[in-house]
């Protein structure tokens, strides 16, 4: 039993079948990876694990418990964390105001009425949020204004916010997209440690297979909506089926 | 101090200076000389200032932080008013019932408004808040719900007075215009140090007394975790969703407390004057109020009282500069030319005092998206540069 489980999904947008009896097993502690060409449906099907996008058909547990129907934040009040393709962080504020919103979040819950305690004042989040900055050496920049860094930068960022909240399962969408290779190669060694050090599921969504098999300890392909595979990344490496799916039938 | 750090502390303590030497400040000018007309250091103009600064202080709290542009916010002004009126109207002239109910009912109305209006975002909330505004307008303006229940309400287009024959159940011997607990609204203490004349009237001192406090807690706000998540939702809501956190009440927060400052503004208005009137909720004053934070500058803190101080100034002094006033500042000149540079100023002032309003408005857009409080930050900073860059010169010495 797996700590996501995906059972006979189906989705469609009109007459695109995006999704078609899509299973899938994620086990605790391990990193899988969801791979496949563009338009096979990876990042509808992460969509209905967020509570963005509810399927037609089939359920998505998450540690025995529906996450369908749910919103996203009440989803990630249940210990799912998603990082998005294009870095999503709080632009206006400061890199140490975007990891406190992150730590009130998990502290307080989705909604509290705190409108008169200064916020600098709530030392254990103070400190959780110092803490985390230094862990992915950003304490530096905890001042800065978070829209004018780097994209590597947000992307930590981001990926820092996630973790301060310590999730169960931390969602990963194309977390290098449009990286340089220098920034790719950094965000891969995080992820790396990531991975080491902490107890935490990682589900991830990849074009680049170089990120892919750096990290993944279970590869499913998708194609066309529909699992082609799921095997080990040594077995998919030289698995005909899915070069048949990233190349074409040519080859 | 207070709770606050270094900088907080002394922004508020100008504000407190401000508002408590602003009789002093604003007739600066001597009785006769030929600037008194400048001066603003009169009762009903110094209300208005403390007034307007509380309304812009609460609308900031939506407007600033969260970006939801409310444009019906006049609606709790009003019917903060109207409340303010109906105590006075059934119980006695005591303020402190009457600002109470004030605060209570623009809440209650603005959990209704904003709960429906805050599902949608952008222009479409802002379009709502507009329609619920003129739509509450056009009811107190027919008296609707009062003719539906067979009484008087708002008195519609005449506005909502206390007339003799009301019940007012504590007045007794009591005075009979608004008071705090015997304090009369109306009274002042007049001081003449030679040419110069000050007016030191109760009812400024009670608006600027509750100024100060609205800003105070405006400072507590934006400091607070709270404050935190509002600029959350101006950020990334999408974000902040996935962060796990539900922004609806957050905005709603935001909205019904914004909505009991402008309903403390309605009431103060009805305290200083007891009447209420429909036209208190029109779409211009909502206007109004979007002006007074963007020329302030949205989101500081000191901002919306600036913005409110510089519109109401200039509406009661610039709109006062008739035909006559400019032929005797302009007298100096050549006839043609004194009768051309009238014609001239006379687009902008009197009548023509939006014309100032709307260019300086265009000029601050322009060339000062952060408001009036840029402008001075920017000022400061060549300041410092010009000191900065003097102590570099004296540290090298020539040769």
């Amino acid at each position: 039993m797996g700590i996501l489980e995906v059972k006979n999904v189906n989705k469609r947008f009109g007459g695109l079948q995006a999704l078609g009896d899509v299973n899938l097993s994620v086990k605790e502690n391990s990193c899988h990876a969801i791979i496949g060409p563009n338009g096979a449906g990876k990042s509808t099907l992460l969509n209905c694990f967020v509570g963005k996008l509810i399927p037609d058909t089939g359920s998505v547990m998450f540690d025995g418990q529906s996450v369908l129907g749910r919103t996203p934040y009440e989803i990630n009040q249940m210990g799912i964390s998603r990082v998005f393709q294009t870095p999503e962080i709080f632009g206006d504020l400061t890199v140490l105001e975007n990891m406190l919103i992150a730590c009130f979040a998990k502290r307080d819950g989705a909604f509290r009425m705190h409108a008169v305690e200064n916020m600098h004042n709530e030392r254990d989040i103070v400190e959780k949020a110092e803490h985390m900055l230094e862990e992915m050496g950003m304490i530096d920049q905890k001042d800065d204004h978070s829209a004018s860094m780097s994209r590597g930068n947000k992307r930590r960022l981001e990926i820092a916010m996630c973790l301060s909240q310590d999730p169960r399962l931390l969602l990963l969408d194309e977390p290098t997209a449009g990286m340089a290779r220098a920034d790719t190669n950094n965000t891969i060694d995080l992820l790396k440690q990531i991975k080491d050090e902490r107890d935490i599921t990682i589900a991830i969504i990849e074009h680049d297979m170089h990120v892919v098999f750096s990290l993944a300890d279970r590869i499913t392909v998708l194609a066309q909506g529909t699992p082609l595979v799921e095997d080990d990344p040594e077995n998919i490496k030289g698995n005909p089926k899915v070069r048949e799916a990233y190349l074409g039938e040519a080859a | 101090m207070l709770g606050l750090n270094k900088k907080d502390t002394s922004l508020l303590m100008f504000v407190v200076a401000l508002s408590l030497f602003a009789p002093i400040i604003l007739n600066i000018f001597p009785k006769d000389s030929g600037f008194a007309f400048f001066n603003g250091g009169y009762p009903d103009l110094m209300q208005r200032f403390a007034i307007f600064g509380i309304f812009a202080i609460g609308f900031n709290i939506l407007f600033g932080l969260t970006g939801y542009l409310s444009f019906g916010h006049a609606a709790f002004l009003g019917v903060g008013s109207y409340a303010a009126v109906w105590m006075f109207k059934l119980l006695n002239y005591n303020i402190l019932p009457a600002l109470i109910l004030s605060v209570v009912v623009a809440g209650l109305v603005s959990v209704v408004i904003g709960w429906i209006s805050l599902r949608r975002s952008g222009i479409y909330f802002s379009i709502l808040t507009l329609a619920f505004a003129q739509m509450m307008y056009a009811i107190a303006y027919s008296d609707l719900f009062g003719r539906w229940m067979g009484i008087t309400l708002t008195n519609g287009e005449t506005g909502l007075q206390i007339y003799n024959n009301d019940p007012q159940i504590l007045l007794g011997n009591g005075p009979t215009s608004p008071h705090l607990f015997g304090l009369e609204m109306g009274a002042r203490k007049v001081l003449s140090i030679g040419p110069w004349e000050f007016v030191f009237p109760v009812g400024y001192y009670l608006c600027a007394i509750l100024l100060i406090l609205s800003f105070y807690l405006s400072i507590r706000i934006f400091r607070s975790p709270f404050g935190l998540m509002l600029r959350a939702i101006k950020s990334n809501q999408t974000r902040m969703s996935y962060t796990g956190l539900n922004s609806k009440p957050y905005t709603l927060a935001a909205f019904v407390i914004s909505g009991m400052y402008a309903g403390l503004a309605g009431g103060l208005l009805a305290a200083m004057d007891p009447l209420a009137g429909a036209e208190r909720m029109y779409w211009t004053e909502s206007g109004a109020v979007v002006i007074m934070t963007i020329l302030g500058g949205v989101g500081t803190l000191i901002g919306p009282i600036l913005g409110a101080g510089t519109i109401k100034y200039m509406e009661n002094i610039i709109s006062k500069m008739n035909e006559k006033l400019l032929h005797d500042w302009f007298s100096f000149l050549p006839e043609s030319l004194e009768y051309a540079m009238v014609w001239l100023a006379s687009w902008f002032t009197g009548e023509g005092w939006h014309m100032t309003q709307g260019v300086l408005f265009m000029l601050v857009i322009i060339f000062l998206p952060g408001g009036l409080v840029q402008g001075g930050q920017k000022l400061a900073s060549r300041f410092r540069r010009n000191k900065a860059d003097d102590t570099a010169t004296n540290a090298t010495p020539a040769e």
